[in-house]
């Protein structure tokens, strides 16, 4: 179903931890068999989250090797749906909803804070590659308005603290993931 | 008294968990089926009963919905459970998968024992990481017990479930575009007939209910039909969900009796934040036509009150806006949302809706014409009925409402370049 010149050494499993091709394999089996296009979303969204939360062709052309279905099928999925991204984005994508009840209880004020602390707007991402901000319809979660998610956590209630709370926990992990990456560079 | 349906667990430590649910009379209405006291005929009469109405949006009688499968028909049949939950304001399945998750899994596999179906999808929305989790885990403790797999409880009946996750569409709440995604495809909507109890989910027989539905139904067979339809009123039986936001001082999920005033509801919700006056409701969903203060005070909380003045009950979801809401602003969120999640399939609801979107912008900027609030009417009302899901009218339907009671402020706006209430 692929073309004919398909680059082998772009195949899922070379491209992917071998958990995550177990996560995708435990998609198909929700599925009958015969049917190859269910689990396209899921696989979409695990290739996503291990490539730095965005999508390129060579990995969408791989996932419809994978799954044997047309790369096309593959493409029209991750253009439909808003939590694919098919360009670079921060390894932190953060959603504040600006939907009617998060608006009256202040979701401007959590976008400006957000922008004057990144120094970015809203669709950006920030220099060094670690947060873009994003708005988003309504997340389900109005009683806890205004409200944001950031890596596949929702984050309610918030506060001008809150949020700094939540960018500094963000930065940690990131401090310690650079700081694990220079002892793997020692070694 | 609340919290007797879906929340019966809240008041419990881990009430996600099974034996929280099992000391609530959790799996009871399974095991009755299994010891043979609960027929095919009981359980759709019983629900039939209760008034049970679809607690997605349209309220459609759950009980008659079940007895349109066909069940003795051979071959595979689906149950499908519709947790996508996008509907602006609502914010009730996501609390029922994440403290009540055994007792929706008890609903569907009763769908499924009445459908003859041996599979399920869970359908919950893609951001619902955190439900997906409980559900799972919700699961496996059901399998351990039998209660979900094979032979269930020594019966000749076998059932799977599976949770399924989207991935950011609000059209896959529609119930054919969410077939078309279990399917792994764009969430179109699909032409009805054929209605998914005859060509669903991979062309089969499938019965679509909302996440508040599936889950009622263990407690009405529990309590009896009779119960059910008694806690609330005739031809809106049970309790209702209702999800309160917006200017609220206590907002949040409250499960209450359908029927109750309104203000009591609003009571309960800490009344206005601030202590500001009540200036309007979207009483059921940003779909839901807005309902001026004066009118909502004098109203009950169920389908044929909501719906003799003029708006829906929808979901639910009870948006209360305070008196310095502007609301040619809450318009134009609304217009907006409609024209970003249309999936642009019926030309009435793509270039209706992006006319309307961009027509409310152009108010709020200052650029209003005078005949624009006669044409945003008309187009609204013509987009009405035309085209093939009921986005369209969902997004038809506020912009007729704000119009029908707060046009003087789009007037004072159009006119005078600013807001009404804001200055
Ligand atoms: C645009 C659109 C969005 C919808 N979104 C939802 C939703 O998020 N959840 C839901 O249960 N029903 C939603 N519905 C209603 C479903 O199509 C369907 O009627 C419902 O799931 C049936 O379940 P019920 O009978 O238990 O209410 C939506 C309908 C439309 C037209
Ligand atoms: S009414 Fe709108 S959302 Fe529904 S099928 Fe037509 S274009 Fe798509
Ligand atoms: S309006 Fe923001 S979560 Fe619903």
């Amino acid at each position: 179903m692929t073309d004919f010149n398909y680059d082998q050494t772009l195949h899922l499993k070379n491209l992917l931890s071998p958990d995550a091709i177990a996560e995708i394999d435990g998609w198909i089996k929700k599925y009958p068999p015969e049917r190859k296009r269910p689990p396209i979303i899921a696989a979409l969204k695990v290739v996503q989250e291990h490539n730095g939360n965005y999508l390129t062709e060579e990995l969408m052309q791989a996932v419809a090797e994978y799954l044997d279905v047309p790369h096309i099928a593959v493409y029209e999925v991750a253009t439909f749906y808003s939590m694919f991204h098919l360009n670079e984005v921060g390894k932190h994508v953060i959603s504040v909803c600006n939907n009617i009840s998060c608006s009256l209880r202040g979701a401007d004020k959590v976008i400006e804070h957000l922008q004057n602390r990144l120094n970015i707007k809203v669709g950006e991402t920030t220099d060094d590659g670690v947060y873009t901000i994003k708005t988003v319809e309504c997340m389900a979660a109005c009683g806890g308005a205004p409200m944001l998610e950031v890596d596949k956590v929702y984050h309610e209630n918030l506060t001008e603290e809150k949020i700094d709370q939540i960018l500094s926990d963000i930065a940690a992990v990131e401090l310690n993931s650079k700081e694990m990456s220079n002892v793997e560079a020692k070694d | 008294m609340a919290n007797e349906v879906c929340f019966r667990t809240l008041h419990l430590d881990t009430p996600w968990s099974i034996d929280a649910y099992e000391s609530v009379g959790g799996y009871s209405s399974l095991k009755k089926i299994a010891a043979g006291e609960l027929c095919y005929d009981t359980i759709i009469d019983e629900l039939k009963l209760s008034a049970l109405r679809g607690r997605g949006g349209a309220g459609f009688p759950t009980g008659l919905k079940w007895s349109f499968m066909p069940r003795n028909m051979p071959g595979q049949k689906y149950v499908v459970c519709n947790s996508d939950e996008g509907e602006p304001g609502t914010f009730k399945d996501r609390d029922i998968l994440r403290y009540n998750p055994h007792q929706l899994i008890e609903g569907m596999i009763i769908a499924g024992y009445v459908m003859n179906a041996t599979v399920g999808y869970n359908y919950m929305r893609g951001e619902f990481y955190e439900p997906f989790a409980r559900m799972e885990a919700a699961i496996a403790e059901a399998k351990e017990r039998n209660y979900l797999g094979d032979n269930i409880l020594g019966m000749d009946f076998n059932f799977e479930l599976h949770n399924h996750l989207g991935a950011g569409a609000y059209i896959c709440g529609e119930e054919t575009a969410l077939i078309e995604s279990i399917e792994g495809k764009k969430g179109q909507p699909r032409f009805k007939p054929p209605f998914p109890a005859n060509y669903g989910v991979f062309g089969r027989p499938t019965n679509v209910n909302n996440t508040e539905s599936y889950a009622s139904v263990p407690a009405i067979l529990q309590h009896g039909g009779q119960w059910f339809l008694k806690l609330g009123k005739p031809n809106n039986g049970g309790t209702k969900i209702f999800s309160v936001s917006g200017h609220v001082n206590n907002p949040g999920n409250f499960e209450i009796n359908m029927g109750t005033p309104f203000k009591d509801l609003l009571e309960l919700a800490g009344g206005v934040l601030g202590g500001k006056q009540l200036k309007a409701v979207i009483p059921g969903g940003s779909s839901s036509p807005v309902l001026p203060a004066d009118i909502m005070m004098d109203l009950t909380m169920d389908y044929d009150s909501i719906g003799k003045a003029g708006s829906m009950l929808g979901s639910g979801a009870v948006m209360v806006l305070d008196e310095n809401t502007c609301m040619v602003e809450v318009a134009a969120i609304t217009a907006h949302f409609y024209y970003e999640e249309s999936c642009g399939q019926c030309s009435p609801c793509r270039e209706g809706t992006g006319w309307m979107s961009r027509v409310i912008h152009r108010i709020l900027k200052g650029d209003g014409r005078a005949e624009d609030l006669d044409n945003l009417d008309r187009v609204a009302g013509n987009i009405m009925g035309r085209t093939i899901c009921a986005l369209g009218d969902a997004a038809a339907m506020p912009v007729q409402g704000f119009l029908k009671h707060f046009r003087h402020e789009f007037e004072y706006m159009i006119e005078h370049k600013r807001s009404m209430v804001k200055g």
